[in-house]
Parts: structure tokens; C-alpha cells; sequence
């Protein structure tokens, strides 16, 4: 498994721990950004959402349009 | 200080609240109601002759020696069996009484060897006391037959036993009993016949079900049981108060010591977490200290191929610092990072962590907490607000329901499960606790002497959620909640939405039982007796933290605690069991990447600030790379250089050849260690350390203890752990100028709010002090959340139960759980240089006799242990403690290596690894695996030591 591959692991993990979470997508994004260190955000970010189930692909979109200021 | 024996009171101390006067020998005493005239005596400062009577066991009444004349009284009873009665006079000097105790003492002389003089025990023997105390001159019996000349014991490799120096006090066979709570020895025979005896009359001490605590040791007032080191170097002449440092009990002990070499320790009656019990490994197993293996001179090499070169400490400093700053410069601030060390003191991964952070300038620190006890920090401070323990040990004397989940507490945490077992058992007529296990394996306190868990549930490993969600269903669905402890400390909405999923159906007993393999009644009762049988404590170790869903497991826990009320009083909470001496202190010192001293997140702006205006560096707010992320940017090609003190990842973190790719990959592993370890194997610079007994500092164990750790020695390696710290620091360009590590904690108290009111004078003058210290609880805080909790109202959290992605299936059909042995200790670096190889010299597999036999298997038989990571080899035991479809091993041995097979998986929220469900297969073996073959050889190539030149 490479880091990438590990990270799609996490995320997913993550957003399936969280699902039952009232805001399910900002439980995730919150627990990332807390817990990330920024090189595993920026590969995420540039690897896209293949992967990913929905709640962390928009969990993860949303971290990206935050950095990028959207 | 010179040495001095502890204060022995000669009974237990009475915990009434009601005073009683008396008069002894004149003189008037006040006492609690139920106190022996013995000790009330003896807190007068009176010594009553006795011999068998010690204040660890209760009275006995035996030896006649402590009789005394009571105004009013017949006869001449037993001082030690007689409670005070208001308005007593007790008189202890009387000619009548001199003349029955100097009988008495000619009966036991002339039945005990008169070597005094060449007696281990010389000076240190109470028999000789007494002896001298009743002025026992001579003795007038000719004796014809004696117990004298019987054959020595010398089975124990830390203490002999004698059997012709006995005097059959049975104060031995009592410590075994109530103290330690194994029942190991007996009084064989009867009258003349008498003798103490390990087990059956076959057995010796070390064939025996001795576990070798040496509570025995302790109690025997002669030299029938007697240390094998005062043996071979006689008796101490000074002692030091300081704190094991193996698990997170943190028991409290005595160095005592001959100038700066150590004779025994001895627990310390005044240890607050061990109330004078020890067990082998604290009392026993501290020879790695001086083992020929140490590591004493600095060592540098350009690659891991190259044998090491000896150097001084100055060129090693230099040299690493020199290496660091090149990486940084080559490859930027966040290739460097460094890990603390749980068995190190606060001080010394304070000193780490600032390293990392105000010298790398990054927050590329992590600990081994990452390995062990993560989620709880994760879960407890979700749901409480803190990341910690809610009790003090002393709670456990009031608990009436014990639930013990995912912790062997008599193999890890065995002087604080002796006084748990001592609860369980019951005492004076009041009944024992009730006890609830929650664990794959037959653990030994399901059923011990005088104890039998109520429930024993054995889950299929990786189930705990679903194990904790059918309890929390039983528990709400049949009304058992505590409904205004709920609406009065907790947010109601979020426990409704909890209660509202534990409620649905799929989540009973019944629907969860073939997913948990629990029975469905079973479960159901436990649950019930939890909410319902009083005080209910919960207990937990790494069989709740080391899973994918191990922070669920903790909230789940914290959740069930909240729902019955069972928090913030004496004899309930939520307790994690911590694996190594200060992984509770590693973590409080902001040892995690995302965190600073105190819990605070790196990203707290007001927090980062106190730091960063202390230390005059600007901190960077991003959470830095954990353990696992690190290796994975080492084989990335990012990270280049790790610190790591005084841990061993490559044996004791999961998928060994990750790890090893990983350590490979860097340009600069810094090793900070006792011996050349496995890590090492792969490091390009050795620096020395010093054991626990060379260095000051504190410890903080499971119930958020402070203790001082306290030098009793010098440092081998010539410096302190965080000497070595500060000083390449300051080879770094940092200015630290620390004279003392009181001086670190004082900065530690600055910076960290539940640290300000502890210093080094604080810690002396009271011993230890449990954390919060603050203005409003300047002596520390045994319970938490006692009128409230910390984060404010309980939060409830929904822990849906997900399967682990780790499964079984035709390659892999068993799960393997791992975990530890009660005589080694993590990755053995320091038992395994012990005698304590006695009892354990090898990990075994643990196989279900029906697994067993399908595989053609029997005890002693090499297997091959595969999964999906790798495989190792290691010899087979057959026994039913592991449910069909369950191997269990441990992973204290290099040569097994157990973590190889471990795979990646890890926690959802912290990524503490999954160590206890890896799908394996078990087959015959003929020898090592390719695996261990090549590490064996890379070891020996690792470890070779570039050849000194001689001086002329």
C-alpha cells in the first residue's frame, strides 16, 4: 500500500466512524484538518476524489476549497 | 539517608471514623476504633516484642511473644489480637510478662540455627531483635530433635528459602494470601511437622504457582526467605524513595542501597499506587542496569553497513547536529521529527518534544502512546473533556462491580490487580465485588482462588463496539439508565440521539450474537448487573485501544459509564490500564503532533503564543506527521531524520518490514537507548542512556500520579537522559541551560495549566500529586469530574460497530491477538536482560486444542505463523484459555519478532495500530522463516563494533 492509497484508506475509515454524526461531511473535514499534518492533506487534495466514498470525497473537497480560498 | 527499616505497626490500620482513648504504659493514646492495642502501641512510639505479626497481613496470634497485662483483664492476651476498648490501660513492661516472652523466645531459639554472625539476615533479622529484646541470655534445652539442616531452595533466581531458619510465623503464607492474593504457599504438616511450603509438597518455589511478587520476601522476619542479592552482598546501608519504572502503576519503592550499589528494592509502604506490594519485575528485575550489554560510549556511523565507531560526546554531539542541520537545509524543516519515550521522565520528553518543535521547527513529534493508548486520549477527551484516567487505585476498594475489558491486569498491571482481586475476594465479612470480563482469552482473573467472574464474555476479537452497543441496548431498552445523573451532568440531546440508536433492534444482544459470538443471556445479565449492582468501575487496557475502531471503543466505554451514573465518585469511572510507566506523563508533556503540553491543539492560537513567548520561537500551527505517516514519508523520500528516545519501533510497532523500510530509507536515525536494540539496527547514531535509577525527574502513572523518579547512582554513560537532550540542543544552537530537571518541571508547571502547582519541593513534601494541581486543588485530584465534567456537560457519541477491513477467510482463517506476560515487559529490551528469562525465555502460540489438532499440532511443536504482512516462526502450546479460531502470542522476544505479522490497519481516529486482530494461518515449521534467517544476519552486521585502537 503507498501513502496515497493509505490516505484513501484513512479518509474512508474516517467518514465511516463519522457517519452517524448529525454533519457528517464537517465531523470529517474537522477531524482531518485537526489531525492531518499538511503533506497528507496536500496529497489528498491533489489526488481527486477516486476512491473516496462520498462523505470523505466531500469532506476532503471541502478542506481543498478552503485552502484555496473558495 | 542512613538506613532504616520501614515502620512496621504489627496490624493493618483501621479505617473507622470514631476515636478511642486508652492509656498504655501511662502514657494516653487516641486511636481510630478497631485498632490492635498492638498498633495503637506503636503510634505511640512502643514497641511491643512480636514475630508474627506485620502490619501488611491481618493479626494472627500466633507466636505468644506480643502478649501484654490489661487493667481488669484475665490472663495475658495478645496485644496484636486485641482491639482497643475505650479507657483501656495496657501495661507492656511487667516482670510477669518478661518472663513468658523470654520462654517463649528460648522455645524458638533452640530450634533455629545460632549463625547470626555469618546469617545473610545479620542485623536485618527480627528474631535476633527480639531475641535482644526479651534479653534471651541462654538456652537451658537440651534438644534432641530440631528442624535444623534441611535442604535449601534456591530454585527462585531472585531469593533462597531455608527452611531450618523458618519459625512457622506463616507471616509468608499470609502476604501470599491477602497481599498478593495468589494463595501460593501452604503450611504443610501439622505441629512438629510444620512447614511452609510452595504448593504441593513436590514443588519448589519455582515449580510452584509463586509468581515471584516477593510479598513473601518481604513479610518473612527471619532469613528463611531472604533476597539472593543480600546473600551475595549483604545488607544495605542507606535507601532512596523513587518510582518502578516498568508499568503504569508506578509503584513507589525503596532503593536500598551499599554506597552506589544497589542491594533490593523494597515497595514503600507510603507508595500511594502500591501501598507496599511490588511484583517480580519492580522488585526483582533491575540487573539489565549493569548487563554487559549496555551501550556506554557514544557511536556514529556513515551507513548502517559500516561497523559503529566509538566517540566521545563531544564529536557526537557535534557530529548530529551537523547531520540534522544538513538535512534540514538539504531537504527542508519537515524531513526531521523526533518520538519520546514513554519509560523516560516528563522531564526528559518535555525536553524532546521542544526539541522537536522549537529546534526542527516542526511538529513532527509522536510517542509510543501512538501504539498503545491513543484513543484513549482521543475518546476520554470527547466524551469527558480530558485525556485521562477518572480515579485513583484506592476507588477500587469501593467499587461492587468490576468490568474488566480488553486488560489482563495480574500479567500487565499486577500490583494494582492484587489489590483489585483483594476487593473481589472480599474482606472482614464484607462480601467481594462482582466481576464482569470482556476478553477473547480465559484471562487468569476469571477464575483465580476465592474468584470467579460473574460473566466471562468471549468476544470474537475486533468486536468490542458491538460487545458495548448490546450492553447499552440492555441497559436503555429495560429502563436501567440513570436518568437523573443524565439530565443533571449530561447534554440531553446528544444522549437521546444515543439512546435512540442503542435502542434499534439491530443492535440487541440477540441480533449481535453472531457477529460477537456472546451469548445473548449472558450479555444481558452482565449489563444488568453493571447499571444496576452498585458502584461500577470499568477497567480497560490495549484489548480496547489497539483495534480499528479503539477510540470507538473508548466513547462506547464512556457512554455506558455516563448512562448508569458511574462517574465522579469514589468506586466508579473510566480507567485505562497504561501499558509503559509514563505514557500517561509522555502524552500530558505534548509529546502527540497535534497537541502541546496540556492537551492543548497545536492550532489554538492563545496556547501556541504562551510557548512560543516562552521559548522565543515562532511554532508552526500545522499538526505534524505521527509514527506511521512518518515512515510513510521516509519511504516517500521526505523524511530523513529521526530522534528517537528510548523506544524500539521496529519491534514494537506493527508490520515490521514497513517499519524497516521506512527506518532504511532515512539518512539520519538517531538512537537514544540502554542497548543496541532492533531500531538501532537500522540507526547511524548511538547515544547512551541512563536507567531510571542514574537520573531525577517524574513519572505520572495510570491515575495521573506525579512521582519523583530519584538518582540513586551515577549515570554509566556519564550524563542524564536529559543532559543528552539539552545538549544537543545546544550543539543545535538552542539555548538551554538547564542545571536540573526541577528546573524543566518548573516550566512545564508555567506553560501547562494543570501542571501549576507542581514542583519538585511540592512532589517531596507530599510524596506525589495527582494532576489537575491547581489554586482550586493545590493537593492534586484523585477523582475527576466530580461535580461536573471537565469539557463542561458528558457527551454522549453514537458508536456504530464497523467490522475491521482485516478479515479471515481460506489463506487466513484465525484471528491472532497479541499481548503480554506477567514476567517480561513490551519489547523485553530490559527483562530479557534479566533473570526473569526463567520464567518466560521465549513467545509462545497460544492454539485452541481443536485448531490443534486439525493442524496435526501439539505443545512444543515449532509452527510457522503467517498473514498477509509476513510470517515468523515460534513454538506451539495448546491450551482452551483461547476460544477456537483465536492464536494469542506476545511480543517480547526480537528472535520471534511477532510484530512482522502485525499488519497496517489501525484506528479510525488516531491510527493506533490494530495489533489484536490479524487473520493468520498456522502450520508445522522445521525452522526460522527467510525473514528471521535475514534479520539475524542484518543484525549481527548492525551491531558490529569498529575495533579501538589501543592507547600506546
Amino acid at each position: 500500500m503507498n501513502t496515497v492509497e493509505r490516505l484513501i484508506l484513512m479518509a474512508n475509515q474516517i467518514a465511516t466512524n463519522l457517519a452517524t454524526d448529525d454533519a457528517p461531511v464537517a465531523a470529517v473535514a474537522d477531524h482531518i484538518q485537526q489531525f492531518w499534518d499538511p503533506r497528507m492533506k496536500q496529497l489528498i487534495f491533489a489526488h481527486g476524489t477516486d476512491g473516496l466514498s462520498p462523505v470523505a470525497a466531500a469532506a476532503i473537497g471541502r478542506l481543498a476549497d478552503a485552502q484555496n480560498g473558495a | 539517608m542512613t538506613y532504616q527499616p520501614q515502620k512496621d505497626f504489627g496490624t493493618p490500620e483501621s479505617r473507622s471514623n470514631e476515636a478511642v482513648s486508652l492509656t498504655i504504659d501511662g502514657r494516653n493514646v487516641t486511636v481510630p476504633a478497631g485498632t490492635s492495642v498492638m498498633r495503637a502501641a506503636a503510634e505511640q512510639g512502643t514497641s511491643i516484642p512480636k514475630l508474627c505479626a506485620t502490619d501488611s497481613v491481618k493479626s494472627y496470634g500466633s507466636c505468644r511473644l506480643c502478649l501484654v497485662e490489661i487493667d481488669g483483664r484475665k490472663g495475658t492476651p495478645a496485644s496484636c489480637t486485641t482491639p482497643v476498648e475505650p479507657g483501656m490501660v495496657v501495661h507492656t513492661q511487667t516482670p510477669h510478662l518478661a518472663k513468658l516472652r523470654k520462654g517463649v523466645m528460648e522455645l524458638y531459639i533452640s530450634d533455629h540455627p545460632l549463625d547470626c554472625l555469618t546469617c545473610a539476615a545479620n542485623g536485618d533479622c527480627e528474631l535476633q531483635d527480639q531475641a535482644g529484646a526479651v534479653g534471651l541470655r541462654d538456652v537451658r534445652y537440651d534438644v534432641q530433635a530440631t528442624h535444623l539442616g534441611q535442604e535449601k531452595d534456591h530454585s527462585n533466581p531472585y531469593f533462597d528459602f531455608d527452611p531450618s531458619k523458618c519459625i512457622a510465623c506463616s507471616r509468608c503464607i499470609r502476604a501470599c494470601d491477602e497481599v498478593q492474593g495468589t494463595l501460593a504457599l501452604t503450611m504443610e504438616g501439622r505441629g512438629w511437622d510444620s512447614k511452609i511450603s510452595a504448593g504441593f509438597a513436590s514443588d519448589n518455589f519455582m515449580g510452584s504457582e509463586c509468581v515471584s511478587c516477593g510479598a513473601c520476601v518481604q513479610a518473612c522476619p527471619t532469613a528463611t526467605l531472604v533476597e539472593k542479592k543480600v546473600v551475595e552482598v549483604g545488607t544495605p546501608e542507606r535507601s532512596v524513595v523513587t518510582t518502578c519504572a516498568y508499568c503504569g502503576v508506578g509503584c513507589t519503592f525503596r532503593a536500598e542501597m551499599r554506597g552506589e550499589q544497589l542491594v533490593r528494592m523494597v515497595p514503600s509502604k507510603d507508595g500511594k499506587a502500591n501501598r507496599g506490594h511490588s511484583c517480580v519485575k519492580g522488585r526483582f528485575a533491575w540487573g539489565y542496569a549493569q548487563h554487559q550489554e549496555r551501550i556506554l560510549k557514544p557511536m556514529i556511523r556513515a551507513s548502517i553497513s559500516d561497523p559503529w565507531r566509538e566517540v566521545e560526546w563531544d564529536e557526537a554531539f557535534a557530529y548530529t547536529a551537523s547531520e540534522l542541520k544538513r538535512i534540514s537545509a538539504k531537504y527542508g524543516r519537515n524531513a526531521l521529527g523526533g518520538i519520546t519515550s514513554s519509560r523516560c521522565t516528563n522531564e526528559e520528553t518535555f525536553l524532546v518534544q521542544k526539541l522537536v518543535r522549537a529546534g526542527f521547527g516542526n511538529n513532527n513529534v509522536d510517542t509510543c502512546a501512538r501504539v498503545c493508548h491513543s484513543p484513549t486520549g482521543y475518546g476520554l477527551k470527547t466524551t469527558f473533556g480530558t485525556s485521562a484516567g477518572t480515579q485513583d487505585f484506592d476507588s477500587v476498594e469501593d467499587s461492587d462491580v468490576i468490568l474488566i475489558i480488553g486488560a489482563n491486569p495480574t500479567d500487565g498491571h499486577p500490583v494494582f490487580a492484587s489489590r483489585m482481586k483483594r476487593r473481589l475476594r472480599g474482606q472482614d465479612g464484607r462480601p467481594g465485588a462482582k466481576l464482569i470480563v470482556i476478553d477473547p482469552r480465559r484471562t487468569d482473573i476469571v477464575r483465580s482462588p476465592h474468584i470467579e467472574a460473574q460473566h466471562h464474555l468471549p468476544l470474537r476479537p475486533g468486536t468490542n463496539v458491538a460487545v458495548l452497543s448490546a450492553m447499552a441496548h440492555v441497559i436503555v431498552t429495560e429502563g436501567l439508565t440513570d436518568e437523573a445523573f443524565i439530565r443533571e451532568r449530561c447534554d440531553w440531546d446528544e444522549y437521546s440521539h444515543w439512546a435512540e440508536f442503542v435502542s434499534q433492534a439491530r443492535n440487541s444482544p440477540e441480533n449481535l450474537q453472531p457477529v460477537t459470538l456472546v451469548d445473548a443471556e449472558d450479555l444481558r445479565a452482565a449489563a444488568r448487573l453493571y447499571a444496576t449492582g452498585g458502584n461500577g468501575a470499568i477497567y480497560y487496557g490495549l484489548g480496547v485501544t489497539e483495534h480499528s475502531q479503539g477510540s470507538s471503543t473508548v466513547m462506547a466505554i464512556a457512554n455506558l459509564a455516563m448512562a448508569t451514573g458511574n462517574i465522579g465518585r469514589r468506586g466508579v469511572g473510566v480507567n485505562p490500564l497504561r501499558g509503559q510507566n509514563n505514557v500517561q506523563g509522555a502524552c500530558d508533556m505534548g509529546s502527540l503532533p497535534h497537541e502541546l503540553a496540556g492537551y492543548r491543539h497545536i492550532s489554538d492560537g492563545d496556547a501556541r503564543r504562551l510557548f512560543e513567548d516562552d521559548w522565543g520561537v515562532t511554532l508552526d500551527p500545522e499538526p505534524g506527521l505521527r509514527i506511521p505517516s512518518m515512515l510513510d514519508a521516509a519511504v516517500d523520500g521526505v523524511f530523513k531524520a529521526l530522534y528517537c528516545q528510548g523506544e524500539d519501533i521496529l519491534q514494537s510497532d506493527p508490520n515490521t518490514a514497513h517499519v524497516s523500510a521506512g527506518l532504511a530509507a532515512m539518512e539520519c536515525v538517531i538512537v537514544h537507548d540502554l542497548f543496541l536494540n532492533e531500531t538501532a539496527n537500522y540507526a547511524h547514531i548511538f547515544l547512551p542512556g541512563s536507567t531510571f535509577l542514574e537520573k531525577n525527574g517524574t513519572f505520572t502513572n495510570a491515575e495521573r500520579r506525579i512521582q519523583p523518579v530519584r538518582k540513586v547512582m551515577t549515570p554509566l554513560n556519564g550524563l542524564e537522559d536529559w543532559e543528552v537532550t539539552q545538549r544537543l540542543a545546544q550543539a543545535m544552537g538552542l539555548d538551554w541551560n538547564y542545571s536540573h530537571p526541577s528546573e524543566i518541571m518548573d516550566e512545564i508547571a508555567r506553560l501547562t495549566p494543570t501542571f501549576a502547582g507542581v514542583s519538585f519541593a511540592r512532589l517531596d513534601e507530599a510524596g506525589s500529586l495527582q494532576w489537575p494541581v491547581t489554586a482550586d486543588a493545590p493537593e492534586g485530584s484523585p477523582i475527576m469530574h466530580v461535580d461536573g465534567f471537565v469539557r463542561g456537560k458528558g457527551k454522549f457519541v453514537v458508536t456504530d460497530y464497523v467490522p475491521t477491513d482485516e478479515k479471515t477467510g481460506p489463506r487466513f482463517p484465525l484471528l491472532l491477538t497479541t499481548g503480554r506476560i506477567l514476567s517480561q515487559y513490551n519489547v523485553g529490551a530490559q527483562t530479557r536482560r534479566t533473570e526473569n528469562v526463567a520464567w518466560h525465555p521465549e513467545d509462545l502460540l497460544e492454539i485452541h486444542p481443536v485448531d490443534a489438532e486439525d493442524r496435526g499440532l501439539k505443545s512444543g511443536d515449532w509452527v510457522k505463523l503467517a498473514s498477509r504482512a509476513g510470517e515468523t516462526t515460534l513454538r506451539a502450546t495448546v491450551t482452551d484459555r483461547v476460544a477456537p479460531g483465536v492464536v494469542y502470542t506476545t511480543f517480547h522476544h526480537a528472535v520471534t519478532q511477532a510484530n512482522v505479522v502485525t499488519t497496517d490497519f489501525s484506528d479510525w481516529a488516531t491510527n493506533c495500530p490494530e495489533y489484536k486482530v490479524t487473520a493468520v494461518q498456522i502450520s508445522a515449521s522445521n525452522g526460522p522463516t527467510e525473514w528471521q534467517e535475514e534479520y539475524e544476519a542484518l543484525s549481527t552486521r548492525s551491531r558490529r563494533v569498529e575495533a579501538g585502537i589501543p592507547a600506546e
